[in-house]
């Protein structure tokens, strides 16, 4: 019987039903081929490490982006006017330059001595404000003094008082 | 790194003459050492760490780092990105062959157009004239047109012609003409009504009212290939007060 056993073949062994049956030695032996076969099968390339170097030079093989062309289609005097309006869109160039002088001319509205007048009277205000009023009646007087340091001429508010009306 | 390109800005270029970047000896100790790029336009082509001219022509610069061979031909090569006046010569199921004036036609997809779906196939016959632009473009494999930007819109491409007439010049020509500032274009806005549709390939399409305006305009632009500026001045004067 022991003869017999013997005869099997490997693949036969190694199937789950007959591991059963099977004595610690042979069961390791069949568990190392195994592992055998798969690393042989598994392999590599013996090749050193890719090195990216970074490209310094870029190719471009079109004359467009280099001397900034137009596009390619033009109409003159409204010949065709959806392709005057093509022109306008495609090359925005000149529109550019307009649009910044514009932005210039509005940011010109509000001139620095106006603004600095404006929160002036802001800074004056707000002070008021917050101060207690035993205090106000001081602010007032410090501020006619710098008004005379500013040499700015600004309307100031004569006191009010009651006027009688005229019989 | 580009000092060497810088030197030989305004200079004539041959073929075969190189541009080659060694890193430099003395390393600065305040700057960071930042690798500089330089685009090499048409005229100069890249060999591993070296800079050869394939071109003969003017060295040319922009800022800030670009550098191209300014050279006269006529001679068509397809590049990536350029608009093209393309004539239809073959239409067979799905694509049509287009004829670009390059070494061999280009590819153009049916659905490459604004609006065009598998059902909705658009109306294009054999000889019709596409106004396209290259996706791909390279040496080593067949150029392919669309006639839509890169949204899907056709922003004047697609099919055109009717009416007009398509004759060829040289490739400097066509740059002329579509450089900003270009006085040429400008002497053209002061004639009649017209219209022109110009290929990077050389190729110009014009209409003008009449068939002899058309052709008036067609002969200008031809014999603009070589004429000063005064002598060009003084045609386009005459063409304006109609003694032409």
């Amino acid at each position: 019987m022991a003869a017999d056993s013997a005869k099997l073949s490997k693949n036969l062994m190694r199937m789950k039903f007959m591991q059963r049956g099977l004595d610690a030695e042979t069961k390791k032996q069949l568990e190392e081929d195994e592992k055998r076969i798969i690393s042989d099968e598994h392999w590599y390339l013996d090749l050193p490490e890719l090195k990216a170097k970074e490209n310094l030079i870029i190719e471009e093989k079109s004359f467009v982006p280099c001397e900034d062309l137009y596009y390619g289609r033009m109409s003159f005097k409204g010949f065709n006017p959806e392709v005057e309006k093509l022109m306008a869109l495609m090359n925005p160039k000149e529109e550019v330059e307009k649009e910044e002088e514009e932005d210039r001319r509005m940011q010109t509205d509000v001139t620095d001595e106006e603004m600095a007048l404006r929160y002036e009277s802001l800074v004056g205000s707000m002070k008021k404000k917050f101060a207690k009023k035993r205090d106000r009646a001081a602010i007032v007087e410090v501020e006619e003094v710098e008004e005379d340091v500013n040499q700015n001429v600004v309307e100031t508010n004569p006191k009010r008082v009651f006027l009688k009306p005229q019989d | 790194m580009f000092s060497c390109l810088k030197h030989k800005v305004g200079e004539v270029l041959l073929p075969g003459d190189e541009f080659s970047f060694q890193p430099e000896d003395t390393i600065s100790l305040t700057d960071t050492v930042k690798p500089e790029k330089v685009i090499c336009g048409p005229g100069l082509r890249r060999s591993g760490d070296r800079l050869l001219v394939s071109k003969s022509g003017v060295l040319r610069t922009k800022q800030p780092n670009m550098f191209w061979v300014d050279s006269q031909q006529k001679r068509y090569v397809p590049a990536k990105g350029e608009t093209v006046i393309g004539i239809v010569t073959v239409k067979s199921g799905d694509v049509f062959k287009v004829d670009c004036g390059g070494s061999e036609q280009a590819s153009l997809s049916y659905l490459a157009f604004e609006g065009a779906t598998k059902r909705n196939r658009p109306n294009v016959q054999v000889g019709d004239l596409v106004f396209s632009q290259f996706v791909i473009a390279n040496k080593d494999m067949e150029p392919e047109l669309v006639c839509v930007d890169s949204s899907g819109r056709a922003n004047g491409m697609g099919v055109f012609g009717g009416g007009g007439l398509l004759f060829r010049v040289s490739l400097g020509l066509i740059r002329r003409l579509l450089a900003p500032q270009s006085p040429l274009r400008a002497e053209l806005q002061q004639l009649f009504p017209h219209e022109l549709v110009i290929g990077m390939n050389g190729r110009l399409w014009v209409k003008a009212s009449s068939v002899q305006q058309t052709l008036i305009i067609a002969n200008l632009l031809e014999s603009c290939e070589n004429m000063t500026a005064e002598q060009r001045r003084q045609l386009f004067r005459r063409a304006a007060q109609g003694a032409l």
